[in-house]
């Protein structure tokens, strides 16, 4: 039972027509993230690893190939696969609580039931004492702690997070990555982690599966046995060192046939 | 606060100071314009009535009127933000409602209100319905477009995050659509209401027999140009007053909106 992947990407193509023009994003990926796994998708941007997730979220369908939740096709949207994306998205015409009880609201859950847990991830996020500002009022990075919280509450079977930390400043940045760690150490949410910041990947992940450039393929998959609990400390360990040079090169590589083929063949 | 309103008052000051200029200096024909002075003598007569029972029909109506115009405007305004709302968020959320409807309500809208007058006049005759059909035709317009336009405006990743929170359909265009169009909204509302004082104005100069319309074209037939220009201050006054209230309500409906335009 635990074997079977929460989420699975069978040989998937997908293919944008574009003005009349055919781009290939993905080109026969496959990915298969298994419970309480965090996994990342490593790889530069315009690699297709945003599409990759939109599939997953139930945003996109492929031209090809099967995208499996629990070992179904996925067909539309639902809050067992829910997205932090990059924007922190919120509602501006709601208050920070009503943002992050939207999901609990639409469900039709009375207050009640879920008040206590709305308070504990509240808290968790650092949250306590903004509930009720609206989302102009509050920084980048407090934008994105309502984002994750906003879906922390509804415990997905999966949370799809596509560079939530992407649009913030390094410092910032620096703070929820610890933040995700303390919170995934807690609940071991099942994570699909799309970023294109190679220590990020390597910090946060169990696995992280590097990808090429367009069209996007797996280039290889990474085990991180980096020891848990880990802080930001473990990026300068030796053994991260290794790993981020494994990576480098793989990369390295890529960029380098990119090079060779020239921008018009990619 | 003096100080904006001080620059808000000077076009009107002097405005009434090149008006008096030129009744006074004859630099139009004797009779023709009522200098500012007897406006504003017969406006007051015309609110407040004369000492003694006056000569004047006009005398101690001008409530009366402007609750009868202010009424139709009203109702006129409320029937079309009914409509145009609802006909605008389904015009703008669906293709196949917008692909039935729009092409229709584009063709409709060159047709000026007047050109209606006849059209119901005939239909609902001289009538209260006449008038709030006119009014509400006018205010329809600017709703339901402005509306359709805010509907299509919607942030895509805003629907993508309300879908994968487990929204359906009924609950996005409640609690999200609708909310991410109300800005736009207000932006019809605004512009109805003022079509919808010009509308009252023209149906009530043909099709019925009372209010601010009525008495200017029977002011105009006897002659009095003071109690015409004192009806055209009053509809300027209320349509003012009237998009000054939409506008204090915007305020408060769309509070997240004012903070956002000082962070």
């Amino acid at each position: 039972m635990s074997d079977r992947p929460v989420v699975e990407l069978r040989d998937v193509w997908k293919t944008f027509d574009t003005s009349g023009r055919a781009v290939e994003a993905l080109q026969g990926v496959s990915v298969a993230v298994v419970r309480n796994e965090f996994a990342a998708i490593l790889g530069p941007s315009g690699c297709g690893k945003s599409t990759l997730l939109n599939m997953v979220a139930g945003f996109e369908a492929p031209t090809r190939g099967a995208v499996l939740f629990d070992g179904e096709p996925v067909r539309a949207p639902d809050p067992r696969r829910a997205v932090v994306f990059q924007e922190p998205a919120l509602f501006p015409w709601y208050t920070v609580l009503d943002n992050i009880t939207f999901g609990l609201r639409t469900r039709g859950l009375a207050a009640a039931s879920y008040r206590a847990r709305v308070e504990a991830f509240v808290e968790q996020v650092g949250l306590r004492g903004f509930e009720s500002h609206y989302p102009a009022e509050l920084s980048g990075g407090m934008k994105q702690r309502v984002g994750i919280a906003r879906v922390l509450v509804m415990e997905p079977d999966v949370l799809l997070m596509d560079e939530p930390f992407g649009s913030l400043d390094a410092q910032t940045r620096s703070l929820m990555q610890e933040l995700l760690l303390s919170v995934w150490e807690r609940h071991q949410q099942t994570v699909l982690f799309v970023t294109h910041d190679i220590e990020e990947a390597l910090l946060l992940a169990d696995s992280v599966s590097v990808m090429t450039a367009r069209p996007g393929r797996i280039k290889k998959r990474l085990t991180i046995d980096l020891p848990r609990p880990r802080a930001l400390e473990v990026t300068t360990s030796p053994a991260f060192n290794a790993l981020k040079r494994e990576v480098l090169a793989l990369i390295r590589e890529e960029s380098l046939k990119a090079a060779a083929y020239g921008p018009e063949t990619r | 606060m003096p100080r904006r309103l001080a620059l808000s008052v000077l076009l009107p000051l002097a405005f009434l100071g090149l008006w008096t200029a030129a009744v006074e200096l004859h630099w139009v024909t004797e009779g023709i314009i009522p200098p500012p002075a007897q406006v504003a003598r017969s406006w007051y007569l015309w609110i407040a009535g004369g000492p003694t029972k006056s000569l004047s029909p006009y005398s101690g109506t001008w409530v009366a009127n402007v609750t009868y115009s202010g009424r139709r405007v009203l109702e006129g305004f409320l029937l079309a933000a009914a409509v145009g709302i609802p006909l605008g968020l389904f015009v703008g959320w669906n293709r196949l409602v917008a692909r039935l409807v729009d092409p229709s309500i584009q063709m409709l809208r060159p047709v000026p209100i007047t050109a209606w007058l006849p059209f119901a006049i005939a239909v609902f005759g001289i009538y209260d319905a006449s008038a709030l059909f006119l009014i509400g035709l006018g205010a329809f317009y600017p709703i339901v477009v402005n509306t359709t336009h805010g509907v299509r405006d919607t942030n895509l990743l805003l629907l993508r995050a309300a879908r994968m929170m487990g929204a359906g359909e009924a609950t996005i265009l409640t609690k999200v659509v609708f909310r991410s169009a109300l800005p736009s909204i207000f932006t019809g509302l605004r512009l109805g209401i003022g079509i919808a004082w010009t509308a009252v104005i023209v149906a009530e100069m043909i099709a019925v027999k009372s209010g601010l319309g009525y008495v200017l074209w029977d002011a105009y037939y006897v002659g009095r140009m003071d109690i015409c220009v004192a009806t055209m201050f009053s509809v300027g006054l209320l349509g003012f007053v009237s998009d000054r209230a939409l506008q204090l309500l915007s305020r408060v409906v769309l509070k997240w909106r004012t903070l956002e335009a000082h962070a």
